[in-house]
Parts: C-alpha cells; sequence; structure tokens
C-alpha cells in the first residue's frame, strides 16, 4: 500500500485525535493551544501536499484515489482557508468549555473536503461527503443557547441528511448500471454503450449532482447557507462559504467528465448555474444583515463556478480558470468574514455605519475583499471573473457569459450597499473587536488578497500545470 | 519611460497622502498639485519629442508579463491619445488646485483625485486591451467615492447609480474584449497586433456581437441618447472639480474608446455600421440640447450640452470611419475634428463646471431662476463664464468652433443631409447659453445676492489657465492639429 501517497491526510487525521486527546485532559485556560496543534498540522499537511505537486498525474489506491494537480491544488486551498478559520478562533471561542474539540471537529471537516475532490471512486467520495457534513453539523451549532445557530444547525442537517441520502442512491444506481465504483471503470462502461438505460442513468445522475449542490450551495440544495452564515460562529461560517464549495466543485467537474454526451449535462449544469446565481443575487439585494448578505452572495458565487463546469469539455482551459475562480472567491470571502469576525461577529447593516473612521484597517480590507467578489480589477477577483467568462465564451456559451454579466451588476449592488455604509454614513456607537489572534489572521488574510491581486497574473502562468489524471 | 511616469507619479502621490495622516489641509493640497503638476510635465515632455512623420504609436513601453496568455505591460502613444492625455492631466491640475470644501478630510480627497487622475491618464496611454479594461474600471472606484463622500444633494444616490450603470456598460465592454481577445491566434492583448490584423474582418455575425457589445460599453460611457440616464444626476451632485472630471476627462474615454478599440480594430464592421452610428449621434446632438434648453437647474443644463457636444464627437467618429467612397481626406477631417472636439470640450466643459462649483461655494444653489444681476458684482466670475459659454456654443475664435467646423465639413462630404440637421443642434446650443448667460448675470440682482463675492485668486487664476488654452486652440490650433493629424492620417489610410 502506498502510504506515503496519503502523507497529508494522515497528518490531517493525527492531528485531530491529538487534538481530542489533549482537548479531554488540557485546563480550561490552555485549550487553545489545540488552536496551534491544529495550524501546526494544517502546515505540516500543506508541506506534504506542495511536495506532491511536482509528481505527473496519477492515480492510487487501486485507482480510487487521484494525485493530479486539481487534486493537490484543491487541498492546498482548503489547507490555507482551514488555517485563516483556525486562526480566527481562539479570541472567538476561548470562553466555550469545549474550546479544544473544535480545532478536532475542523480537521476533519477539512479531510472530508479533501477527500471529496481526491475520490476518484464514487464510494470515496461518498465517504468524503458525508464525513466533511457530519464534522461540520456540530460546528455550525457549536454556541448551544444561541437560537439562531441551532436553526442553522438544524438546517444545515436536514438538508444534508436529505442530499446526502439522494447522493447515496445515485451512486448504488450508477454502481448497478456500470457493475463498479471506480471513475475509470465508469468511463469506460459509459462510453461503450452510452445509451444502454438512458433513464436509469439520468436518475443516477440526476440524484449525484443534487448532492453535490448540496456541498457547493448551489441551487436547488443553497438554503443552509445564508442561515449558517448567519447564525453558525464567524470563524466556521467563514470556513464552510468556503471549503465545501472548493471540494464539491472539483468533484462535480470529475464526476461531469465521465458522462457520455447524451445526456445533456453541459446544459443541465448551465441552467443550475444560471438559476443559482441569479437567486444569490436576488435575494442578497434587500439583506440588511451582512453575514447574511455574504451568505447569498457565496450561493451566487456558486452559481458563476459552475460556468467552468459548463464547459469542461469544449474549452481546454475551463478546469484552470474553476480553480482560478475558486482560489480568488477563497481568498476575498476569508477576507470578508475575517473582518466580520475581528469585528465581534458584528451582523446588522446598521452597525457598519461609519466603521471607516474607527477601524480603517479593518474597513479597507473589507471594501478590497467585496470589490473582489463584484471582480473589480485588479484585485484577484478580476482575474477569476475573467478567466471564467473567456472559456465560457470559448466553449460556445456566449448567452451564459451574458447572464453572468447581468448578475455581476446586481451584485454590485449589494456589495456597494456595505462599502456605503462604511464610508459614506455617520459613526453610531462603539467599535467593539476581538484580539489579537483575530486581528493578526486578519491582517494576513488582507495581506493575502493584496498578494494575490499583485500575484495574480504571475499565477495564470501556473495554469497550464492543471488537469485531471486518466 | 516617460509615460510610464506620467501616471505613476499621481498613483504613488495618492499612496504618500494616504500614508501620511498627519498632513495639513494646506500641505495635502500643495503635495497634490504638485503631482499632478509633475505628470503633466511628463506628457508636456512626450508631446515635444512626438515625432509626427513617424510611426503610429511612439514612445513605446514593453514588459513581458505572462507571454503565455499574451498578458504584458504596454504603454504608448498616438497623437490622439496624447492629445487627450495631456488634456486630462491639466484638467486634473486645475480640479485639484480649485478650492472647495473637503469637509474634513482632505488627505481623502485629495488621494482619491490623485489616484484617479493615475487610472484615467492609464486608459489613455495603455497600450494593453486587459490593462484597458482595469484601468477603466478603476476610474468608476475613485469617482464612486468622490462623488459619495463629497457630493452634495443625495450624493450616494447618485453615486450608486453612477457606478451600476456605467459599470455594466464595462461588463459588456469586458465581455467584448474577450471576443476580441479570441479571434487572434495566437491569443494577444496587443492593441497593436490586433489594429494591424484586423482580426474580425469577414467573420459576419460574430463581429456584429462584439462590435455592438463594445459600442453599448462606450455608448454608456460617453453617453449617448438613450444611454445617458446616469449622466444628469451625477453631475449635479458631485462637487465641482469631480463634475469637471466627470465631464472632461471620463466621458473622453467613451469617444477615445470607440477610435481606439471598434474604429481601429474592426475597420470593416464600423463601415458597415457607420451610417446608424452617425444617426444615433445626431439624435444625441439635437436631444441633448433641447433638453439642455428646457433645464433651470444650471448644472444639469450644462451637464446636457455635454451629451450634445459628444454627439458631434461620435458623429465625426462615425463619418471617419465610413469605407465606401474615395472621401479620405473628409474622413480625415471629421476624426481630427472629433478629437480636437474631445480637448476642446474638456477644457470648456471642465471650466463651465469648476464656475458651477464656485456658485454652490457661495450659495448652494443650483437654480437659474434665483440669480441675475450678477455682472456688476462679479465681473471676473461673469468674463469667464461668458468666454466659456461662447466657446461652447461655437463661436469662431474660440476652440469649439475648430472642432465642430472640421466635424461638420467632414459631414458633409459624406452625410450631408446628417450635417445639415446636425448644425441645429448649435442654433440650439447658441439659445441656452445665451439664455443661461442672460438669467444669470444681467437683469436685477436679487437681494439675497448682496453678499455675492468676486472670484478669489485661486479661483481665476486656475479659470484663466484653461480660458487661455480654450483661446490658443481657437486662434492657433496648429500645434494641436500637427500632433492629431499625424496619427489620424495613419487611421483613415491616407498617409
Amino acid at each position: 500500500m502506498p502510504i506515503g501517497d496519503l502523507l497529508p491526510e494522515t497528518i490531517l487525521l493525527v492531528g485531530a485525535v491529538l487534538i481530542v486527546l489533549f482537548a479531554s485532559f488540557a485546563p480550561h485556560q490552555r485549550q487553545a493551544w489545540a488552536a496551534g496543534l491544529a495550524l501546526v498540522a494544517l502546515a505540516l499537511a500543506a508541506g506534504f501536499g506542495l511536495l506532491q505537486w511536482r509528481q505527473p498525474p496519477a492515480v492510487t489506491f487501486s485507482g480510487v484515489w487521484a494525485l493530479d494537480t486539481p487534486a493537490v491544488a484543491t487541498k492546498l486551498l482548503v489547507l490555507l482557508s482551514g488555517a485563516i478559520a483556525v486562526a480566527l478562533s481562539p479570541d472567538w471561542m476561548r470562553s466555550d468549555r469545549r474550546h479544544g474539540e473544535y480545532y478536532a471537529l475542523c480537521l476533519f471537516t477539512l479531510l472530508g473536503v479533501i477527500m471529496m475532490a481526491s475520490a476518484n471512486d464514487s464510494m470515496e467520495l461518498v465517504v468524503g461527503i458525508l464525513l466533511s457534513s457530519t464534522a461540520s453539523y456540530p460546528l455550525v451549532a457549536y454556541h448551544r443557547r444561541f437560537t439562531p445557530a441551532l436553526e442553522a444547525g438544524m438546517k444545515y442537517f436536514l438538508i444534508g441528511a436529505l442530499t446526502n441520502s439522494l447522493l447515496v442512491v445515485g451512486v448504488v444506481l450508477l454502481f448497478g448500471l456500470v457493475g463498479d465504483t471506480d471513475y475509470a471503470r465508469t468511463a469506460a462502461v459509459l462510453s461503450a454503450s452510452p445509451d444502454a438505460a438512458p433513464l436509469a442513468l439520468s436518475v443516477a445522475v440526476a440524484c449525484i449532482v443534487l448532492g453535490l449542490t448540496f456541498k457547493l450551495a448551489a441551487f436547488p440544495g443553497h438554503a443552509w447557507m445564508p442561515d449558517v452564515a448567519q447564525g453558525a460562529p464567524a470563524p466556521v461560517a467563514a470556513l464552510l462559504t468556503v471549503a465545501p464549495k472548493i471540494g464539491a466543485a472539483v468533484a462535480l467537474a470529475r464526476f461531469v467528465s465521465l458522462l457520455p454526451e447524451s445526456q445533456l449535462w453541459p446544459i443541465i449544469v448551465a441552467l443550475i448555474a444560471v438559476v443559482t446565481m441569479t437567486l444569490g443575487n436576488l435575494a442578497a439585494l434587500r439583506q440588511t444583515d451582512v453575514r447574511r448578505l455574504l451568505g447569498w452572495s457565496s450561493v451566487s458565487q456558486s452559481g458563476y463556478a459552475l460556468m467552468a463546469v459548463v464547459v469542461l469539455d469544449s474549452a481546454p482551459r475551463a478546469l484552470p480558470a474553476l480553480l482560478a475562480f475558486l482560489a480568488a472567491y477563497l481568498v476575498a470571502n476569508l477576507a470578508a468574514f475575517a473582518v466580520v469576525t475581528h469585528l465581534r461577529g458584528r451582523t446588522a447593516l446598521a452597525d457598519y455605519h461609519g466603521l471607516g473612521r474607527t477601524q480603517p484597517i479593518a474597513t479597507a480590507i473589507l471594501i478590497l475583499a467585496l470589490l473582489s467578489l463584484v471582480g473589480i480589477p485588479p484585485l484577484v477577483g478580476f482575474f477569476g471573473k475573467f478567466l471564467l467568462f473567456e472559456v465560457t465564451i470559448a466553449g460556445g456559451y456566449a448567452w451564459l457569459a451574458v447572464i453572468a454579466a447581468v448578475n455581476t451588476v446586481l451584485s454590485l449592488f449589494y456589495y456597494l450597499r456595505v462599502i456605503m455604509a462604511t464610508m459614506f454614513k455617520p459613526l453610531e456607537g462603539e467599535v467593539h473587536v476581538l484580539g489579537a489572534w483575530s486581528w493578526l489572521a486578519l491582517l494576513a488574510s488582507g495581506v493575502l488578497l493584496v498578494v494575490a491581486s499583485l500575484g495574480a497574473e504571475a499565477g495564470l502562468g501556473l495554469m497550464g500545470a492543471i488537469r485531471f489524471a486518466g | 519611460m516617460i509615460l510610464t511616469v506620467a501616471w505613476i507619479v499621481p498613483l504613488l502621490g495618492a499612496v504618500a497622502l494616504a500614508a501620511f495622516p498627519r498632513w495639513s489641509e494646506a500641505r495635502a493640497r500643495l503635495w497634490a498639485a504638485v503631482m499632478a503638476a509633475l505628470s503633466l510635465l511628463a506628457l508636456v515632455v512626450a508631446w515635444v519629442g512626438f515625432d509626427p512623420a513617424g510611426p503610429l504609436f511612439q514612445h513605446v513601453d514593453e514588459l513581458q508579463w505572462v507571454p503565455s496568455i499574451g498578458v504584458a505591460y504596454r504603454v504608448g502613444v498616438d497623437g490622439i491619445a496624447l492629445a487627450v492625455a495631456t488634456m486630462s492631466a491639466l484638467l486634473f491640475v486645475a480640479a485639484i488646485v480649485y478650492p472647495v470644501d473637503t469637509l474634513g478630510q482632505p488627505r481623502q480627497y485629495y488621494a482619491w483625485l490623485l489616484f484617479l487622475q493615475a487610472v484615467s491618464l492609464g486608459v489613455f496611454l495603455t497600450l494593453d486591451l486587459l490593462l484597458f479594461y482595469v484601468f477603466f474600471d478603476l476610474t468608476l472606484v475613485g469617482m464612486f467615492f468622490l462623488i459619495g463622500r463629497w457630493g452634495h444633494g443625495t450624493p450616494q444616490v447618485s453615486a450608486l447609480k453612477f457606478f451600476l450603470y456605467t459599470f455594466a456598460g464595462s461588463l459588456l465592454l469586458l465581455l467584448a474584449i474577450i471576443g476580441l481577445y479570441l479571434s487572434i491566434e495566437p491569443h494577444s492583448f496587443d492593441m497593436r497586433v490586433l489594429i494591424e490584423r484586423q482580426p474580425l474582418a469577414g467573420t459576419g455575425l460574430y463581429a456584429g456581437l462584439v462590435f455592438l457589445a463594445l459600442m453599448l460599453g462606450f455608448a454608456i460611457k460617453t453617453p449617448l441618447v438613450p444611454l445617458h440616464t446616469w449622466l444628469p444626476q451625477a453631475h449635479v451632485d458631485a462637487p465641482g472639480p469631480a463634475s469637471a472630471i466627470l465631464a472632461g476627462v471620463l466621458l473622453k474615454m467613451g469617444t477615445y474608446g470607440m477610435i481606439r478599440l471598434p474604429f481601429a480594430m474592426m475597420q470593416e464592421t464600423f463601415a458597415e455600421y457607420s451610417l446608424t452610428i452617425a444617426i444615433v449621434a445626431l439624435v444625441a446632438i439635437l436631444y441633448g440640447a433641447l433638453v439642455a434648453l428646457g433645464q433651470s437647474n444650471l448644472k444639469r443644463r450644462i451637464a446636457y450640452t455635454s451629451i450634445n457636444h459628444m454627439g458631434y464627437t461620435v458623429l465625426g467618429i462615425a463619418v471617419a470611419a465610413a469605407f465606401f467612397a474615395d472621401n479620405q481626406a473628409a474622413r480625415q477631417l471629421a476624426l481630427t475634428g472629433a478629437t480636437v472636439e474631445m480637448v476642446a470640450h474638456g477644457l470648456i466643459t471642465g471650466a463651465l463646471f469648476l464656475i458651477c462649483g464656485s456658485f454652490w461655494q457661495r450659495t448652494g444653489d443650483y437654480e437659474l431662476d434665483h440669480y441675475g444681476g450678477l455682472a456688476h458684482r462679479a465681473p471676473l466670475l461673469t468674463g469667464f463664464t461668458v468666454l466659456a459659454a461662447f466657446a461652447s456654443l461655437g463661436m469662431p475664435g474660440l476652440a469649439g468652433f475648430v472642432a465642430e467646423f472640421q466635424v461638420f465639413a467632414g459631414t458633409f462630404a459624406v452625410y450631408p443631409w446628417l450635417a445639415v440637421l446636425g448644425v441645429l443642434g448649435i442654433l440650439i446650443t447658441a439659445a441656452l447659453f445665451l439664455d443661461m448667460l442672460r438669467r444669470l448675470f444681467f437683469g436685477r440682482l436679487p437681494s439675497h445676492l448682496g453678499g455675492f463675492s468676486e472670484l478669489k485668486r485661486a479661483e481665476w487664476g486656475v479659470l484663466g489657465v484653461l480660458s487661455l488654452g480654450i483661446l490658443v486652440i481657437g486662434v492657433a490650433p496648429q500645434f494641436l492639429l500637427t500632433l492629431i493629424e499625424a496619427s489620424s492620417a495613419l487611421l483613415v489610410g491616407v498617409r
């Protein structure tokens, strides 16, 4: 068994176990050390993940585990988002008696997401999705006495249970049709006899895609996202708006590229994309709650990301564009949530009035993050969106790009509302902030955003290397 | 190098203003003025070094960035870009020096103005489509904060409307730029390559769609009727200097973009639709003038004359693009006229909006009916306003005439009946400016204007420089025409 291929994942697992053990015995004031342990585990995993980048695309463990550039890139991005979310947490969780275990759950969630992106086998995919879901349900409802958190957790759990069971039904159906769960075998059987049982195959595909839309927070599995963004602990919201989306997008891209043309999946994914981005933007327009607004914006961003999946077969650079867009979204969204966390999770739009006068740096980072989410150049979000538009037009879906452009104008409206509240309104009340950890994490996310923006064009040069194994 | 200096210096100035929180208002203003003037100086040096007999683009700098996808830092100018950029830099110096109430945040105000100068010059100086878009969009961000923070009336609504409306145009432009980028093998954002190879010639519907998206994007910015509705409100609520920049510089990006992108890169497609564009421009000329005549608000009236004047520019561009007959001289005349109109309109309308700012600083009121008889109280203000108004209505001897004469002479050779109808626009403009002057400066002085003060030194100094520019272009335009004709001749194929 090539255990070495799983080194980053093993480190996460061992780290999580160590944290659980540590948290069971450490006194309350030392629980925050678990954050340090988690950061060390994340750094080690990222280090070994980086070593995998140079290897040629391959599959390992009898073909169930992909070791290709999309998987490794996702791994690194997810670990990065985990590191920032963990760094934001100690100040937030300090008074919580179950502080230490929190980090173990974070690591398990990340492990599940990494499995999703690397799975080259439908059973493996199910395991990844279930692991990331079950580990994140308790995270959302971590503040047990806070009713919105319980509501968000319940909604997240119910939608997750429904879509995950549909996913399993889809995987079982697919297994029945092709006689294997391995992706390479599945692709071979489907291309040999694409129309053997079209209806059954359609049902299976529909169930699996539905299951993935839950993790992606795309229509129709999106309904948990705004509640989680609003009710969950802010660092958890930062993590869950970002990490599962990346894993699920790569998993979806991997899965649909197996399907025969007769399934018309590009059209179906295109429709999901249109509905998702439009719904997310329309719902965000009237929000007066910043965290909820960011949650809906996260839904709409899933819609944009799906555009790259649509043209996966017709545009050669679709996959790099997908990853570039997701990376840009990750950096900007984490920065936005870092600001929210640092401001003690303040959430009503009215509380952001005049923030620019007392918190100039936090406000500047928030504004940069929001403008990057819109796609204003030269911020990194622009390059992500530009690549998406480019591959969509090159793949023959110009109408989809036009709809996305209209949606971008819509989205500018609500992002600007937040910016205007911070810059043009008079200051009201005092502004309380968390401690030094969250300040550092906030600065780190801001620096990351600026560096990514300045280095974006250089990063485009790396993209030629990104393609699936096998 | 000199062009890079021209846009980087204001940007560094803006960064310095943001970084030094203790600077006083006077110091911030002085610093901003010096930085803006240095940038102007760099452009003047570039102008002196420009060889009218040389190639189309000069002072070219190129720095490879990501060759695999055709992205590079490229700057360079032809005569058209250089003329418009230099006028813009001059207007920025004027806007920065012009006294205005900065609402207790002088550093931020001057930093945003310098930032806006840097990115505006970037639009005119770059030769890379991607950079062009980057700068084009960033001007919106700068103007958004200037209107929203230092505007009056309902500034936040106006700023939001301005940003949303013009951002919609930008995104159409982005889609079109991607269309242009994909049409060439290997994919490239290099404007020179696109101009040379005309990649979309003969591609039918594809070219038509790209052209439509480009023209819609630029028509919103210019603005052409019926896509002009963001303009009056943004102007009325913006502070005076920001209005001057908005009209003098930002609107030019629409017409400059039309010359640089569709006109130069898609000659065949533009020729096909040139009559349509010319008719739309005629509508803008007449509609803008008529609506301006109906306004009783000083700033709104001037804002609508901008629509009228930009209509002349677009008419000139459309005529220059009409490819069918052997009337190259007329087409060159029209293109030169369109460019002179851009420069002249920048100076004239910039001066008029700065004058509006002076009115607002004194009374907080734009209603024409609340004024009258100011000629005795403020003779200098009256003089500068009369000069700018006469230049705007096309009085011979002033800058506007040079431009409009060439546009209409060119149009007459290509589309005679459009020229005949278009001249009506000048007539209406004359009526509306004379009416405006009468209501502001003549008649009885209302009692509440008893304390109305004359222009301060900083104000008439700035207006004096702009007026001098208007006069010089009107009397001795040769220095400007040589520069522009060098490029328009190459673009329409005379040389």
